[in-house]
């Protein structure tokens, strides 16, 4: 293998796919650099796939333009794209041991040196000595290396993953995501990564346009996402958050002073993604600090407000507690177990805290609940952050 | 279709159009063009049998277009000998259904159900008769009868349409079981039903389909036999005897009357039972 | 031959493959199976594999219809000998014409097959009830319609000799005197259409069963169209290849009726020659003998064919 091809930029635009009245993509608009590990991050139906299969070119589109490098590839038929896809469930050949899956395209193109390229795509995706399996005789996590060599030993310009990990289990998952990342950053090519997944999506991209109604939402680095989301459905689809609703009183020095129930809190002003001034305040559950109201201590803090503890569940890595505002509202706290207050238990009299910088507002006219059913922090919160 | 032109920094690049014109057309149908031919082919004699049997033949053949006529239809029985064919072949195939169901089920369920020596001789034994050709199955029932005296006759005739029936209603039961999840009738025990409740309550009708099926295919592979029949039917006349027959001497309008109707009838029993399941289905 | 003949074999082709640690149904004994196989199994040991050794036995009888026939051990297996040399061009022209039917049966399946279980969508079960629909009425009133449609004065043959294809098949010794009816090609367009959802639906039920995926990951994979059918989607169809051809030339090398109604004596097949040695001529020894030639032949043939195309694990 080859690393020193490297890659190409993949430019999408004003990129359009309908079905009958279904518009699955809708005039999307991207620029994917060259060398990037870019996730389009979105729940099943927002597009995602069909986009992704315009670019493999098993999709026409029904306007727009798609380009690799210099060249317009919108009308080119797939077998003559410089793009591989790493199937969703892998779609091996049964037929053919791992071998010839893997020299399936070389042969196609009638390269020469099939054999020394194939052995040494098996040693780096490591299943050497498995070449004359037949993909039904090899395990999940060894399947979908297969199906990682078979895209990559062609040097496309982009690779593209659908799901990639999607059948393999937790901790395989986990591994084989790290590895990705590694082969990625050893060959340089352009990785285009479709996943419904928001955790593989930050561990493993640069760059994640997060995609909704066949539209991008956000795009941005995982951090700034997670961090600065711009709409209730990005801030609830990578991981949970605690909304408050409130109205903007004033803005001055890069802040802004939001007015909670009565409570002034102070929110970023490049974190303000709101032309009006009612707002939800987004807070990360793992950014509360809670503390026992008789003691508490501020420090950089400087945002509080008050409250009783309605339920505390032990979750392992941190205790969840579920605080009552005395406006009704529910906001849940995430503690590290590193030095439990005893004291904190159902009825307790605490107060939660958080900076400035740990919040961001939108617009108040968003749905709160967009994107939930996406998030999986809730239930598993020792992931909830990058 | 207008493709959006990319913005000025592409200008270097050359923008292609979709790609049109009736060689690309064509290609993209070739397919579904070749299987509507070769679906025409399969109808062809369809239209002819149906066609003439509106016909006035001005002979004993009904080969050539005279004049439309629904003669044949009114006077279905006017043929002699056609109706009493007809008559024997329902009876027949009626028979030879309910033997080869009852036998087929039972060692369908023998074979779908359990495993024990000799079950691959029994699928062999099952397989053995589809393999066959027809002219030898009806040559050796015709060498067993001739050699052991036995009279040819509707009993004969029944004896091997049981015989080659019994093969397919198997296979087609045995399908029908085999695709059965196991954890049904599981389900079933734990519920406190015993072996019997379970297997009336829970197996059989869920096995039923594939028996209806069966006896189907069974009818209308008897129905419609000629080369084993032939062999042992003796002096006895079946509905396709008495088309084999008519064929030498010319045939009247009224056999493409049956033609026909069985043609409709089928596809209205087909037709029906594709109707159901998908109600079933969307249940 | 029917219809019905032809839902049974796609169905078992979908019977799913199960593992050979099948409990025993609960609540039943070891005897179980064995009571329910005995009437069936008896039914077919006596009235299949009994009569197959009585074929036998007659086969080698000496003496005539007349005269009454005995069997003298070791038999009268010159029976054979002369048979074979007197009836050896039917056996050829059977398996020949079986043989070409079943190429065009194959030609004209593959596309209708791929067509309804790939491209068909929401039309796939109307299709597959159109593929078999035809073959609802008798075999035989469908094939004295063919002799209406190729009758020599009729439309397709008076275009086909506007157009000089008729001179094109004459030449091709597959007609004679520019009329198609009573010509092998008439006997061999019989058999193919007789025979066709025999070859359409165990093809289907491969194609069906394969993942569509595979296409387009070849077509990824830098596979033209053409290289993709050849490639992947033809050796994943094979098993229904496979089944669909034994079962279309089976039953096509066997028949007579194709020949008789559509032929002439002169492109006559075994099986023409068997019910004329039974009816006709009544020489019961000679009939047998080809009959259970003509058995051993197709089972060789389809041992070794399956042996060839079946070896390689296929899926």
């Amino acid at each position: 293998m080859d690393s020193t091809t490297g890659g190409a930029d993949l430019r999408l635009l004003a990129l359009t796919k309908r079905f009958g009245d279904f518009v699955a993509v809708d005039d999307l608009t991207l620029t994917i650099p060259s060398g990037s590990f870019f996730a389009l991050l979105g729940p099943s139906g927002c597009g995602k796939t069909t986009t992704l299969r315009m670019v493999a070119g098993l999709e026409e589109p029904t306007a727009g333009t798609i380009v690799i490098g210099d060249q317009d590839v919108t009308w080119t038929k797939p077998y003559k794209r410089p793009v591989n896809t790493v199937f969703q469930s892998y779609a091996l050949f049964p037929h053919l041991d791992v071998f010839e899956n893997v020299a399936f395209g070389l042969r196609r193109r009638g390269t020469k040196g099939v054999d020394a390229s194939v052995e040494a795509m098996l040693e780096l995706t490591e299943l050497g000595g498995l070449g004359r399996r037949k993909p039904a005789q090899l395990s999940g996590g060894q399947q979908q290396r297969v199906a990682l060599a078979r895209a990559l030993i062609n040097e496309p310009k982009v690779l593209l993953l659908d799901e990639p990990l999607g059948a393999l289990d937790l901790k395989l998952r986990r591994q084989m995501q790290l590895e990705l990342k590694r082969i990625q950053t050893e060959v340089g090519l352009t990785f285009v990564h479709v996943t419904h997944d928001q955790e593989e999506a930050m561990t493993m991209a640069d760059t994640i346009a997060v995609m909704n109604a066949g539209r991008v939402e956000q795009l941005g680095s995982p951090a700034d996402l997670y961090e600065n989301p711009s709409t209730t459905f990005v801030a609830n689809f990578l991981g949970q958050s605690n909304f408050f609703d409130g109205s903007i009183t004033e803005r001055s020095g890069g802040n802004a002073i939001v007015s909670i129930e009565g409570n002034r809190v102070g929110v970023l002003d490049s974190r303000v993604h709101s032309s009006g001034s009612r707002v939800h305040v987004g807070v990360r559950p793992e950014k509360l600090r809670i503390q026992f109201a008789a003691d508490a201590v501020m420090g950089e803090d400087t945002n509080r407000l008050e409250g009783t503890v309605v339920s505390s569940s032990f979750i392992g890595v941190s205790t969840e507690y579920r605080v009552g505002m005395p406006w009704g509202q529910q906001v849940s706290v995430f503690a590290q177990n590193t030095r439990r207050d005893e004291r904190l238990v159902r009825g307790a009299e605490v107060v939660i805290s958080w900076a400035p910088d740990h919040a961001f507002a939108l617009d108040a006219a968003q749905d709160v609940g967009a994107g939930v059913g996406g998030a999986h922090a809730a239930e598993r919160p020792e992931s909830a952050g990058p | 279709m207008a493709v959006t032109t990319p913005s000025s920094d592409s200008s270097s690049m050359s923008v292609r159009r979709r790609p049109r014109g009736p060689v690309r057309w064509l290609r993209s149908r070739l397919i579904p063009l070749v299987g509507l031919l070769v679906l025409l082919y399969m109808f062809a004699p369809i239209f002819v049998v149906v066609l003439f049997s509106f016909n006035q033949p001005s002979g004993r053949f009904n080969y050539q277009w005279v004049h439309f006529s629904t003669n044949a239809w009114t006077n279905l029985c006017q043929v002699g000998g056609m109706c009493e064919a007809l008559r024997l072949s329902l009876l027949i195939g009626v028979v030879a259904t309910l033997c080869s169901v009852l036998l087929g089920t039972l060692v369908a369920f023998a074979i779908g159900r359990h495993r024990f020596r000799g079950r691959s001789g029994a699928n062999l034994m099952v397989f053995m008769p589809m393999a066959t050709p027809e002219v030898v199955m009806g040559s050796s029932l015709l060498a067993l009868f001739v050699g052991m005296n036995v009279a040819r006759g509707t009993g004969t005739v029944l004896v091997a349409h049981i015989m080659f029936c019994l093969s397919f209603v198997v296979v087609t039961v045995k399908a029908r079981i085999a695709s059965l999840d196991p954890r049904l009738e599981q389900a079933a025990m734990d519920l406190y039903a015993n072996e019997r409740t379970t297997f009336w309550k829970v197996t059989f009708p869920l096995v039923l389909p594939g028996i209806v099926g069966a006896s189907l295919l069974a009818f209308s592979l008897s129905f419609d036999d000629f080369i084993v029949t032939n062999f042992n039917s003796g002096s006895t006349v079946t509905f396709p005897m008495f088309v084999w027959g008519a064929a030498q001497r010319g045939t009247p309008p009224q056999v493409n009357v049956v033609g026909s109707l069985m043609f409709v009838l089928s596809l209205a029993v087909v037709i029906a039972t594709q109707v159901v399941r998908r109600r079933r289905s969307r249940v | 031959m029917s219809g019905g003949a032809v839902l049974a074999t796609s169905v078992e082709q979908q019977e799913p493959r199960r593992g050979p640690d099948l409990p025993r149904a609960v609540g039943t004994s070891r005897a179980t199976p064995y009571l329910l196989l005995s009437p069936g199994m008896l039914w077919l040991a006596v009235f299949f594999v009994v009569p197959t050794l009585m074929l036998l036995v007659t086969s080698l009888y000496t003496g005539s219809l007349d005269q009454g026939y005995t069997f003298e051990f070791p038999g009268h297996w010159a029976t054979y000998s002369n048979a074979l040399t007197e009836y050896w061009p039917q056996f050829l022209r059977s398996f020949l014409f079986a043989g070409l039917a079943t190429v065009f049966c194959l030609v004209l399946a593959y596309p209708l097959a791929y067509f309804i279980a790939l491209r068909s969508g929401a039309w796939k079960s109307t299709l597959l009830v159109l593929v078999i629909a035809p073959f609802f009425t008798s075999f035989l009133i469908r094939t004295l319609a063919w002799k209406t449609i190729l009758a020599d004065d009729g439309a397709v043959v008076r275009t086909l000799n506007s157009l000089h294809i008729t001179d094109l098949l004459t030449w091709l010794h597959l007609t004679e005197a520019d009329r198609i009816l009573n010509t092998p090609l008439a006997v061999v367009l019989g058999l193919t259409y007789n025979f066709l959802p025999f070859m359409v639906l165990p093809i289907y039920a491969s194609l069906d069963r394969m993942d569509g995926r595979l296409v387009e990951a070849a077509q990824d994979l830098y596979a033209s169209s053409w290289a993709a059918l050849r490639k992947v989607t033809w050796p994943l169809s094979l098993p229904g290849v496979v089944a669909g051809t034994l079962l279309t030339f089976i039953p096509a090398a066997g028949d007579y009726i194709n020949a008789e109604l559509l032929g002439t004596a002169k492109v006559s097949m075994i099986g023409n020659v068997i019910q004329d040695q039974f009816f006709v001529v009544t020489d019961y020894p000679t009939a047998s003998a080809l009959s259970f030639v003509l058995m051993l032949a197709i089972i060789s043939m389809v041992f070794f064919y399956v042996r060839r195309a079946g070896t390689e694990e296929l899926v």
